[in-house]
C-alpha cells in the first residue's frame, strides 16, 4: 500500500504546530496503524529527519497508551484502540490525516504526544478506595451480587486513553470520570468516601480545563472499552446528591 | 452557602440550572399551547379574549409572569456561560473535523436552535404582548343572540373610538383579532413555522438530556423519557403551527370578516 500522511508537527508545548505531508510505500495491509508509522519513522531517522513522536505502549489494546485523531476521529474508523486499527482499514492510495488529541486539558508534549497527567490527578483526588494494610483479606469476606460486580466491572474497564475527551465537542471528561466513580459508587469498598469523592474528583475535573457535558454521546460512540451512557447519568446523580447531603458545608 | 457556590459554579451544576429552568419553559409551553386552543371555539374570539384578560390582570399569572421571565434569563444567562467556557476547552480544533458518526443534529446545535428560537421570542412578544400592552388594540364586546328555542350565537361588535358601551357589557381587549391578523402575513407565516421546527429540534434532545442531567436513567423508564421527548419535540411545533390553519376552519366568524 502506499498512502499520504498528514501528520501534525509541532516541537514542544510551547511552540506553533503544523500539519506536514510524508508519503510511505510498501505497507502492508497486515500492519497495525503503530507499525505503519514505525516504517515512516525509521524512513525518517535513515534521512537525518526528527522522527515523528506518538504514544504508545502495550500495542494489545489494554494499556489505553495510544491515541492519534485519525482522519477526525478518535483512534481511527472503528470502535478499537489505534494499535488494534490495521491497515487493511485503509486504501491504497489514500491520504490520512493523523493530529493529536486536542483539549485545553490535554497539552501537546510533542507531535502527536499529548499530556494525559490531568487524568491522574482527577484518579489522584478521589478515585481510590481506603482499607485496611497488613495480612490479605479473605477474596470473598464481602459478598457482592453478580449484577453489580459485572455493572462494576463494566466501567472499570475504562483504560483511561481520552478517547471521550477527543471525541466531545467540549472536550468534557465526564465519561471517563463517570466511570472511575460510578464503578466505586457501585461496591461497598467505594461506599465510605462515595461523597467526598464525587465532590473532589468533580471540582478536580473543573480546574484541569474540562467542558461541561452536552449529553452528545459522542464519548460513548468512540469508547474504544464501551463504557456506557449510564456512567454520565450516574456522575450527575453522585455529585449533585453528594452536594446536597454531604457534610461538607 | 459556600456549598451553593461551588454546586452552582461547577459545570454539572451548571447544566442543572439548564436542565431545570429547561422543563419549567416546557411547562410553560403546555400552558401556552392549552390557551391557544380557544382561539379555536367559534365564538368570535369571547373565550379567547377573556382568557388574554385573566392572564394579563390576574395578580396570581403575574407573579407567575415574573418567575417565566427569570427562568428565561436564567436559561440563557447559562447557556451562554456554558458555550463561552466550552468552546475555548478546545483551542484550535481538528483540522479533519470530527466526523464520529450516531451524533445527533440536534444535540450538537442546542446553542443554533436556542439563540434562533429567541430572535422568534423577541418578535412574537412585539406582535402579542407588547401589542396587548401598549399597543392601540381594538376593543369588542359580545352579546348574546338567540336563534329559535336552544341555539344562542355571539354577536361581536367592535367598539368605536369615543364610543361607550351599552351597560352591562364586559369590553375586551380583541386578542384574537390580533392573532388572526397575525396569520395573514405570509412572512409571519413563515417565520412561525421556522420557530417551531427549530423549537422542536430543541426540544427532541432538551427534554432528555434534561433528565439525564438530573440523573434519570433505568432501563424501565429512559425509553419512555426517549420517546416522550420525540413526542414533545413533534407534537408541540404542530399544536402550535396546525391552530391558525384550523382557525380558518372551525373560526370562521374572523376569517370572513
Amino acid at each position: 500500500m502506499k498512502l499520504t500522511l498528514k501528520i501534525w508537527r509541532q516541537k514542544s508545548t510551547d511552540t506553533e504546530g503544523r500539519l506536514v505531508d510524508y508519503v510511505v510505500d510498501k505497507i502492508s495491509e497486515d500492519m497495525s496503524f503503530l507499525e505503519m508509522l514505525d516504517v515512516l519513522n525509521e524512513d525518517l531517522i535513515k534521512k537525518g529527519e526528527d522522527p515523528v513522536t506518538f504514544d504508545h505502549d502495550c500495542r494489545e489494546g489494554i494499556c489505553g497508551t495510544c491515541s492519534l485523531y485519525i482522519n477526525g476521529r478518535p483512534h481511527g474508523p472503528t470502535r478499537i484502540t489505534t494499535c488494534q486499527l490495521h491497515m487493511r482499514t485503509f486504501k491504497d492510495g489514500e491520504t490520512i490525516t493523523i493530529e493529536p488529541w486536542r483539549a485545553k486539558a490535554f497539552p501537546v508534549v510533542k507531535d502527536l504526544m499529548v499530556n494525559r497527567s490531568s487524568f491522574d490527578r482527577i484518579i489522584q483526588a478521589g478515585g481510590y478506595v481506603s482499607v485496611n494494610t497488613g495480612s490479605a483479606r479473605d477474596a470473598n469476606e464481602t459478598p457482592i451480587g453478580k449484577e453489580i460486580a459485572d455493572e462494576a466491572f463494566n466501567s472499570a474497564t475504562c483504560i483511561a486513553c481520552g478517547a471521550c475527551v477527543a471525541a466531545c465537542k467540549n472536550a468534557s471528561a465526564m465519561l471517563f470520570v463517570g466511570a472511575k466513580i460510578s464503578q466505586l459508587a457501585m461496591l461497598p469498598q467505594g461506599q465510605p468516601e462515595r461523597k467526598r469523592r464525587a465532590e473532589a474528583m468533580v471540582a478536580q475535573m473543573d480546574a484541569e480545563g474540562f467542558g461541561a457535558c452536552s449529553n452528545t454521546m459522542a464519548c460513548v460512540a468512540e469508547c474504544p472499552k464501551s463504557i456506557s451512557m449510564a456512567n454520565i447519568v450516574s456522575l450527575n446523580r453522585e455529585y449533585i446528591g453528594a452536594k446536597l447531603t454531604s457534610n461538607q458545608v | 452557602m459556600n456549598w451553593v457556590n461551588s454546586l452552582l459554579g461547577s459545570n454539572i451544576g451548571r447544566k442543572l440550572v439548564m436542565a431545570l429552568t429547561g422543563l419549567f419553559l416546557i411547562s410553560f409551553l403546555f400552558v401556552h399551547l392549552s390557551g391557544n386552543f380557544l382561539l379555536l371555539s367559534n365564538d368570535a374570539g369571547a373565550k379567547f379574549n377573556a382568557y388574554s384578560r385573566f392572564m394579563s390582570t390576574a395578580g396570581i399569572i403575574r407573579v407567575l409572569e415574573i418567575v417565566l421571565v427569570a427562568g428565561f434569563l436564567i436559561h440563557i444567562y447559562t447557556a451562554v456561560v456554558l458555550t463561552r467556557k466550552n468552546a475555548s476547552r478546545r483551542p484550535g480544533g481538528y483540522a479533519a473535523g470530527n466526523k464520529t458518526p450516531g451524533v445527533s443534529w440536534f444535540s450538537k446545535n442546542m446553542g443554533l436552535t436556542g439563540s434562533l428560537i429567541l430572535v422568534f421570542l423577541i418578535l412574537h412578544l412585539r406582535t402579542f404582548y407588547f401589542e396587548y400592552h401598549y399597543g392601540t388594540i381594538r376593543q369588542v364586546y359580545y352579546q348574546e343572540q338567540s336563534q329559535g328555542e336552544m341555539a344562542t350565537k355571539v354577536k361581536l361588535t367592535v367598539l368605536e373610538e369615543g364610543q361607550i358601551p351599552p351597560s352591562g357589557v364586559d369590553v375586551y381587549k380583541d386578542m384574537a383579532y390580533i392573532a388572526h391578523e397575525a396569520f395573514q402575513s405570509p412572512l409571519y407565516i413563515i417565520a412561525y413555522t421556522i420557530a417551531f421546527i427549530l423549537l422542536g429540534a430543541h426540544l427532541i434532545h432538551g427534554f432528555q438530556s434534561a433528565f439525564q442531567t438530573l440523573g434519570f436513567e433505568h432501563k424501565k423508564y429512559s425509553p419512555l423519557i426517549s420517546a416522550l421527548s420525540w413526542i414533545i419535540g413533534v407534537g408541540v411545533p404542530l399544536g402550535f403551527t396546525i391552530i391558525p390553519v384550523l382557525m380558518k376552519l372551525l373560526n370562521p366568524l374572523y376569517a370572513n370578516q
